[in-house]
């Protein structure tokens, strides 16, 4: 299978990443042929297999009691924020 | 003294040998000298590495120190370390100083290691050859003109050059064994959810574990014993008690089943790899093990699973990263959008974007059930290829890679070539399965690897088959020349 020119531009918009032009025809090509690859995937019989979402099938997500574990420590994780002021992260004005 | 193990200089500080003030002085000399050849690391701590080492010999002194304590360790540079940065080899993390230290690094700085600094590594994990990293590639201690595998090169090159004893590592897809056994040392990636994935940054969350490279499986062994265990901190982390591995070293091969992995011995396999992989399992067979060849048919289609699975999470993981609380942050953006699109462009590098992208492209409305429902599926029939296998064998053996390590720059500009690279570690990640590399030889003058593989919780049995051929034949003490002669630690020649 081929990805087109604008498969990928529309995929990197999706994952928020910004392309070069000159990177577009790049992506294009090594990605096509990752799902080249991929697509040897079709000859496996899987029509009555169960998906497998976890490597230990008899383990599930535990649960753990609603209550606090861990103390604030907003100053130390806003160390390595780029702009921060008052304790807030900064962002691009969002809201006109 | 180049062929000193863990175990010998845990024995050596002990018996006061030397301090491990002194030791790490010597291993701190040694990175010294080979960093600018192998740049095996991203960031070097002397000084908190003397100071630990300090307080590891008043430990010593006091009588209250534990197997590992005062023996020096590098980190992968996945691994959180608390107010030392840490980097994934990325730009976007570039000037990341962690507020925290991961679960591997806590368990063995409480065990007294002293951390000499933090491994180079492919960017986030993503790589077979430690050329992706935004810090420029790891040399192969052996050949510097050869790369040393990946995503844990830098560890694997680090103990291989004798820069220090052991280095933490994690496998994705086979990060720790491929570059074990390109650069001829041990290393062990446990079942999943054996050692904590806390502060280890994520690349695939139902693949990634950690692990260790080491000299000899002794080392692995008494390394695993302080890093594995359940860990409230990470939800997938198996409630299971760790058994004693060093203990477990000593049970004898007499009567163990090794079945020898069909799809393993095909086409794309070097001659001069399977030559040397057969003679390891001869030694095996002459200690007592029975031995029969084992068919996982599904097992070839491991590549394009992965390549569906671990780039879906990775897209998800890697979603984090928006320039706003942590990592870069491009220049004046003129809006939001704008602020994560550049942010993200600028802090990953071609291989991760490409990761990102095919996983969001197969996560993507309308492809979902057709890639990675498929691809979950698929999953389910390579595990249960394992699961019939174990009932009938009690190990299966395979080569670790298909070739001994390529050249610097010989794969890099096509990803589906480095892609089946990883052709025979990758299996073992889909089905949570432990898995190690250990040198078997030489061709060519690089090292090749042969790989065990486990059922859930075998680490102990895998170690123990490792130390079983380990004592009967001497491919893991063997350390490239030009780095690891003379090392004589507390001396002054040691710390030319």
């Amino acid at each position: 299978m081929s990805l087109s020119p604008k498969q990928i531009e529309s995929i990197a918009h999706l994952a928020r990443l910004e392309l070069k032009a000159e990177e577009i025809p790049v992506y294009a090509e090594s990605l096509s042929r990752i799902f080249g690859l991929v697509g040897e995937l079709e000859r496996a019989q899987t029509a009555h297999v169960e998906p497998m979402a976890h490597p230990l099938e008899d383990q599930v997500q535990r649960l753990r009691a609603d209550a606090p574990t861990s103390i604030n420590q907003r100053d130390l994780y806003q160390r390595n924020a780029s702009q921060v002021e008052d304790g807030l992260y900064l962002v691009p004005k969002v809201i006109e | 003294m180049a062929e000193k193990t863990l175990a010998e200089l845990a024995a050596g500080l002990r018996a006061r040998q030397y301090s491990s003030v002194e030791l790490t002085q010597a291993y701190l000399a040694r990175i010294e000298q080979a960093q600018p050849a192998l740049n095996a690391l991203i960031t070097v701590t002397a000084e908190s590495a003397l100071a630990a080492a300090a307080v590891a010999d008043q430990r010593l002194a006091a009588g209250t120190a534990g197997p590992l304590t005062g023996v020096p360790i590098i980190h992968k540079d996945i691994f959180c370390t608390a107010g030392v940065r840490t980097t994934c080899a990325s730009n976007m993390l570039s000037n990341f100083i962690s507020p925290y230290d991961a679960t591997v690094v806590s368990r063995l700085k409480d065990a007294g290691t002293v951390m000499l600094g933090k491994a180079n590594m492919d960017e986030f994990a993503m790589g077979s050859s430690n050329e992706t990293s935004f810090f420029g590639p790891v040399h192969n201690p052996w050949d510097a003109k050869v790369v040393p595998g990946g995503s844990s090169g830098g560890s694997a090159a680090a103990v291989a050059a004798r820069l220090a004893p052991l280095a933490t590592a994690t496998d994705t897809g086979g990060s720790i064994r491929q570059p074990a056994a390109l650069c001829g040392v041990t290393g062990i990636k446990p079942t999943y959810g054996r050692v904590s994935r806390y502060g280890m940054i994520a690349y695939a969350s139902s693949l990634d574990q950690g692990g260790v490279i080491t000299v000899s499986a002794e080392d692995a062994a008494m390394t695993l014993q302080v890093m594995a265990g359940f860990d409230p901190r990470d939800s997938t982390s198996a409630d299971v008690p760790v058994p004693d591995y060093v203990a477990e070293l000593a049970t004898p091969m007499k009567g163990l089943r090794i079945g020898v992995l069909k799809e393993f011995f095909g086409e794309g396999l070097a001659p001069e790899v399977e030559g040397l992989v057969r003679e390891a399992l001869a030694t095996w067979q002459r200690l007592g093990a029975t031995v029969k060849e084992v068919s996982l048919p599904n097992l070839p289609l491991s590549v394009p699973t992965y390549y569906v699975v671990a780039p879906a999470e990775c897209s998800s993981n890697l979603a984090r990263f928006d320039g706003v609380r942590f990592g870069h942050r491009c220049e004046n953006p003129k809006d939001l959008m704008d602020l994560y699109k550049r942010s993200r462009a600028e802090g990953f590098g071609p291989e991760v974007k490409r990761r990102i992208m095919t996983g969001t492209y197969v996560l993507s409305a309308g492809y979902y059930d057709a890639y990675y429902l498929k691809a979950q599926r698929v999953r389910a029939l390579i595990n249960e290829d394992f699961r019939r296998a174990f009932a009938e064998v009690d190990l299966l053996l395979g080569p670790t890679t298909p070739t001994v390590a390529f050249g610097l720059g010989e794969k890099i500009s096509d990803p589906i070539t480095m892609y089946l690279n990883d052709i025979y570690t990758i299996g073992a990640n889909l089905a949570g399965l432990p898995a190690l590399s250990i040198p078997c030889g030489f061709a060519g003058g690089l090292p090749v690897g042969v790989q065990l593989i486990g059922p859930h919780f075998a680490e102990g049995r895998l170690l123990a088959a490792a130390h079983s051929y380990q004592r009967e034949t001497d491919w893991h003490l063997q350390a490239p020349q030009a780095w690891a002669q003379d090392f004589n630690p507390g001396t002054k020649a040691g710390a030319k």
